[in-house]
């Protein structure tokens, strides 16, 4: 599915785990991402969640979203706005929740970019590309492979089966 | 001929029904999915946006109310009626408040076999491979799915082999190996990757041992860690389950992608700095840093043998808990802490000013028990230290191995356990 996301750089560093996105603590309290994304990422910075803009990009650094499996990271940061993490290298836990929900996490060279940077990424047949425009640099990201694209293409999970995927005959 | 494989390898291809090798996407039926009071709200939203309406084969799924137990507020009660009423509907088994962490009880009774696919809405479920299977954790939608259909797609991954060389040193921990290899492979250094076990040590590691290090693996990103099965596999099944299960070796000529050496005789002990699990020093390192809570539980620190050893290094150091240090205390399930009271362990440690809670997650992620105040310095048991983990950003947490915790909560400073053995 071709698609294409512009938005502003939220640059968080590397090891970003999920307690982090959005603590065990909060989710205690609601699952309604509306109220959760208050607390985004509130452990590395209280001010970040107030100051997020719908269409920003996140971009972390190696290993994003590390530790706990819980989902609701991946739902919380949807809810802000963002729709798609970029990161030298993704967590699998993190990795799965994100595509399940049509969050897109791309996976590439992130360490050129700076906070504010505007970024363009273009996601066509050719693969994934990643312009920096206030730096002028462009970055090839991973092509989402197999059963993730397809489930990614669908919107994610939900959707994805509700078309059939995995029924029995 | 089909090419030599790993144990992954081979669970997975079995569970898939094709000859899968490492990078092969295959959709594999499950065994068992684990759902937790922290996971499974959301998975049963996800289920009915999913158009589920019945749980593929509802043996085949259990939830725990793990995290909240018991429930603090009226939201984590509610979430627990929630999961209940679920369970009840769809015919599912539920381990309710009290009866301990999901990846604990599913071994304890049997529900775990070698040759198995686990999926677990939980990161820790990794700690099942212990046992000589594939477990891996999942989000709630991954779970709901799985729920749905009784399958699962899963990457194939690469496989790193974990050598465990030499013996273990008296007094060296599971805790300790643990900490010794999540810090040499790093943060990530086996994501997307299953760990597989072999070497001469392994036959020095009871199952709990075992249940550790696979826990901790995830620490590094592991997808699964995999134990083989031997004698101390037989034993721990033995009057838990009449099966056996499928056990499954590796072949000879199995790619691995790499191989880890861990030469028990060479570690020491250690202890994770805050605020990461694998920034692991050797315990010397944070000798005399005050501490202000000590935390034996968890599904890394929290089984009878655990316990135990912390009793017995707490009696050898004057039986007394140091003045001002708090001392929490959560047995990983019912079945440990009903072996403790039986044992004295419990009492012995209650009389010392231990506070002994519910079993369950307790104190490790800040959604039950005991929440450190403002600055202070606690050292656990537990298996992640990130910062505000435990539910107080200012805290700085320490992990250690249950000698070690109790050694500190003797002399209220961080204190090498070989000094006081």
């Amino acid at each position: 599915m071709p698609a294409r996301l512009e938005g502003r750089a939220r640059v968080v560093g590397d090891n970003v785990n999920t307690d982090y996105i959005i603590s065990s603590t909060r989710k205690r309290e609601t699952l309604d991402e509306q109220i959760l994304k208050r607390y985004l990422l509130e452990t590395l910075d209280p001010g970040f969640a107030a100051s997020v803009r719908d269409g920003d990009l996140l971009v972390g650094g190696a290993n994003f979203g590390c530790g706990s499996a819980m989902e609701i990271a991946a739902t919380v940061i949807l809810a802000s706005g963002i729709r798609a993490v970029l990161a030298q290298s993704f967590s699998r836990t993190f990795f799965r929740n994100a595509v399940n929900n049509g969050l897109m996490p791309i996976e590439c060279d992130t360490s050129g970019i700076i906070e504010g940077d505007r970024l363009a990424i273009t996601i066509d047949a050719r693969g994934v590309l990643m312009d920096n425009r206030t730096r002028g640099v462009m970055v090839e990201g991973e092509p989402l492979r197999h059963m993730m694209a397809e489930i990614l293409d669908a919107g994610g999970l939900v959707e994805y089966l509700r078309r059939g995927a995995w029924r029995r005959a | 001929m089909t090419a030599p494989k790993t144990i992954a390898e081979k669970i997975l291809s079995s569970k898939a029904g094709v000859d899968a090798q490492a990078g092969d996407v295959v959709v594999c039926e499950v065994d068992l999915v684990i759902g937790t009071d922290a996971s499974s709200p959301m998975a049963i939203d996800y289920f009915r946006r999913m158009g589920g309406e019945r749980v593929h084969d509802p043996g085949r799924v259990v939830f725990a109310l793990d995290h909240y137990s018991p429930p603090s507020t009226p939201k984590t009660a509610a979430f627990h009626d929630e999961v209940r009423g679920f369970a009840r509907d769809q015919g599912v088994e539920l381990y309710d408040v009290g009866v301990g962490i999901s990846h604990q009880v599913v071994p304890e009774r049997g529900r775990a076999l070698p040759g198995d696919l686990i999926v677990g809405a939980d990161s820790h479920t990794v700690t099942c491979g212990a046992l000589n299977l594939f477990a891996t954790g999942v989000g709630s939608s991954d779970l709901a799915a799985a729920m749905i259909t009784g399958r699962i797609w899963l990457r194939v991954p690469e496989t790193i082999k974990v050598t465990l060389a030499g013996w273990m040193p008296p007094g060296l921990s599971a805790k300790d190996v643990g900490l010794a290899m999540i810090a040499e492979l790093g943060s990530e250094g086996a994501n997307y990757r299953a760990l597989e076990f072999h070497g001469l040590g392994l036959g020095e590691l009871s199952l709990d041992d075992r249940f550790v290090l696979a826990n901790l693996a995830v620490e590094s990103g592991a997808k699964a860690a995999i134990f083989p099965a031997d004698a101390a596999t037989e034993s721990y099944l033995l009057g838990r389950t009449s099966s056996r299960g499928t056990p499954v070796q590796c072949d000879l000529g199995a790619a691995f992608e790499r191989e880890l050496v861990l030469d028990l005789d060479a570690i020491t002990p250690r202890v994770a700095v805050p605020d990461s699990p694998t920034d692991v020093v050797p315990i010397e390192r944070a000798v005399g840093t005050a501490v202000d809570m000590i935390f034996l539980g968890t599904c890394t620190g929290g089984r009878a043998a655990d316990l135990r050893e912390a009793l017995a290094v707490l009696e050898r150091n004057g039986g007394e808990v140091a003045p001002g240090i708090q001392l929490v205390v959560t047995p990983a399930s019912r079945e440990v802490y009903l072996r403790l009271i039986e044992d004295g362990t419990i009492a012995r440690l209650a009389a010392m000013g231990a506070i002994v809670t519910t079993p369950g997650c307790g104190a490790c992620c800040g959604t039950s028990g005991a929440i450190p105040g403002d600055g202070m310095t606690v050292l656990s048991t537990a298996n992640r230290n990130f910062r505000a983990r435990m539910g107080n950003a200012t805290a700085r947490i320490y992990l250690a191995s249950p000698a070690a915790c109790a050694a500190a909560a003797a002399t209220g400073r961080i204190t090498d356990p070989r000094t006081v053995l």
